[in-house]
């Protein structure tokens, strides 16, 4: 199963692990797998209209979804999956 | 003392204490300092500025962190100069040059990890790093010397050879890492969650540095005589350093050392990333990230953390974004040191070039009181000119020899 890169700001709701394992074959069922198994991400991952907030990175295998297929983005069971805040650097 | 009464998410209000946070935990908006201004404006005045240091701590009233013991390396006060050679160039009246090349370690970034680390140290951390194209490297790296503090600092592997020394020089843990300014980026905002002890200047105490940025907006204000000039023009990577000029401005007059004036806002950017620009261009409401390709290393930020707010300024303050080509940019170098006598970086070389397209455009008026920022020293990015300048000549030490290379004008 993939695993998911936990941010700080997510911690709370996942008792303070900073990975989960959960399943999924894109970015989408992994992310909606994550809010099964700790309810509350989906409401800060996704804005009203179901879609990732704009201060919300996802990586799959250090590549920005943005650059790839977006929620379509295929996830090996091997890989990894990074949600990371947007806001930084410069 | 401060003024600071506490954290606000830009996007959704949520409030949080002035601690080591950068982003709502909700919603992961950027967290802004909050003042209380109707304090400031009882406190503050004129004066009170002008007897204070040489330096970016004669605005501690509106900074979120109190003037540091062993931190400083005096950074700011550096000069506006009026440069009428270049202007003349442009077809432009008034023309202001902010040379922030003249800060300790040579750009703009000294008044933004001055008061970042100010802020790290009264906050515990023992620890300063960060994600750097360069400018910020030499900075952080400098001022945990100066404080004492240990320091870590990750840069793409490519950068330029000077900035790669003058950072090393300083005796830190420095990373090079074999990937973009954005991939860098991203391992310390991972970086960040496993490692809370240490300060990332521009992950979790950014919030803090970013307001570094307004003492560029304060100064030209107090240099001017205690005026908002009518136009400015700011080199873009992130995005910060333009939202917090517009800010900077804006907040002088709500705590009453200026007047209100309407100050166009405009950015600069290399084509070569350019994702500021090309939104502004289509008339997007945000931008949409690029891999960057660009000798302006300083500004190659593919996916900038305040280019939707950066665009959102320069639209709602009347200005526009220009970008200019790598020859442009070299261009733009070797016209403003032949005009003005200032070498400065990549940077300044976008600057400037935008500054001259936005003018030949009519984009920039030769009625308006015009300022254009120079963040950084060309000492850093000599490779970016060294192919193209060079001595006139090469002689042997004889009169006969330099009467015949050489055909000097005085005149």
């Amino acid at each position: 199963m993939p695993t998911v890169r936990i941010p700080t700001q997510l911690r709370t709701l996942t008792a303070g692990q900073g990975t989960a394992t959960v399943d999924g074959s894109t970015v989408g069922e992994v992310l909606k797998a994550l809010d099964a198994a700790h309810p509350g991400m989906n409401e800060r991952l996704f804005d009203d209209a179901g879609a990732l907030r704009r201060f919300v990175n996802v990586f799959v295998a250090d590549n920005d979804v943005r650059f790839e297929q977006g929620l379509d983005t295929p996830v090996a069971e091997t890989e990894t999956v990074s949600i990371i805040p947007a806001v930084a650097g410069g | 003392m401060t003024f600071v009464t506490g954290l606000t998410c830009r996007e959704c209000g949520r409030g949080y204490p002035a601690e080591a946070l950068h982003v709502c935990d909700y919603c992961f908006g950027p967290l802004e300092v909050a003042y209380d201004l109707d304090a400031v404006r009882a406190s503050i005045s004129r004066e009170s500025v002008e007897a204070g240091p040489r330096t970016i701590w004669r605005w501690a009233d509106l900074l979120p962190s109190s003037p540091p013991g062993g931190v400083d390396l005096g950074a700011g006060g550096t000069p506006l100069v009026r440069a009428d050679r270049l202007a003349a160039e442009l077809g432009l009246g008034e023309l202001w040059l902010k040379d922030d090349t003249r800060n300790p370690t040579g750009s703009f970034k000294d008044r933004v990890v001055s008061v970042a680390l100010a802020k790290a140290r009264e906050l515990g951390f023992k620890v300063a790093a960060c994600a750097s194209t360069g400018n910020l490297a030499n900075s952080v790296a400098a001022h945990a010397a100066r404080a004492g503090m240990r320091s870590i600092v990750f840069i793409p592997s490519d950068l330029e050879p000077a900035k790669i020394t003058t950072t090393a020089v300083y005796g830190g843990t420095l990373v090079a890492v074999d990937g973009s300014y954005d991939d860098v980026n991203r391992l310390c905002a991972e970086l960040t969650s496993e490692e809370p002890t240490w300060a990332f200047v521009n992950v979790n105490v950014r919030t803090y540095y970013a307001e570094g940025s307004k003492t560029l907006a304060f100064e030209v204000a107090e240099q001017l005589g205690w005026q908002a000039p009518d136009h400015v023009v700011v080199p873009v990577a992130s995005g910060s350093q333009l939202c917090k000029i517009e800010k900077g401005f804006h907040q002088l007059a709500e705590v009453g050392l200026i007047t209100e004036h309407p100050v166009r806002v405009s950015g600069a950017q290399a084509q070569g990333c350019s994702p500021v620009a090309t939104a502004f261009a289509h008339g997007w409401d945000t931008f949409k990230p690029q891999r960057p390709a660009t000798i302006a290393k300083s500004l190659a930020i593919g996916n900038p953390a305040d280019g939707t707010y950066a665009l959102e300024a320069v639209r709602r303050s009347g200005g526009s974004i220009g970008s200019v080509t790598d020859d442009e940019i070299v261009e733009g170098i070797r016209l403003l040191a032949r005009t003005e006598g200032i070498f400065a970086e990549t940077a300044g070389g976008v600057t400037v070039a935008t500054l001259a397209k936005l003018a030949a455009a009519g984009t920039v008026g030769s009625d308006e009181r015009v300022v254009a920022y120079i963040t950084g020293n060309g000492l850093k990015t000599v490779d970016a000119v060294s192919p193209v300048v060079g001595p006139t000549a090469t002689i042997e030490p004889t009169l006969a020899a330099f009467a015949e290379a050489i055909d000097f004008q005085e005149a």
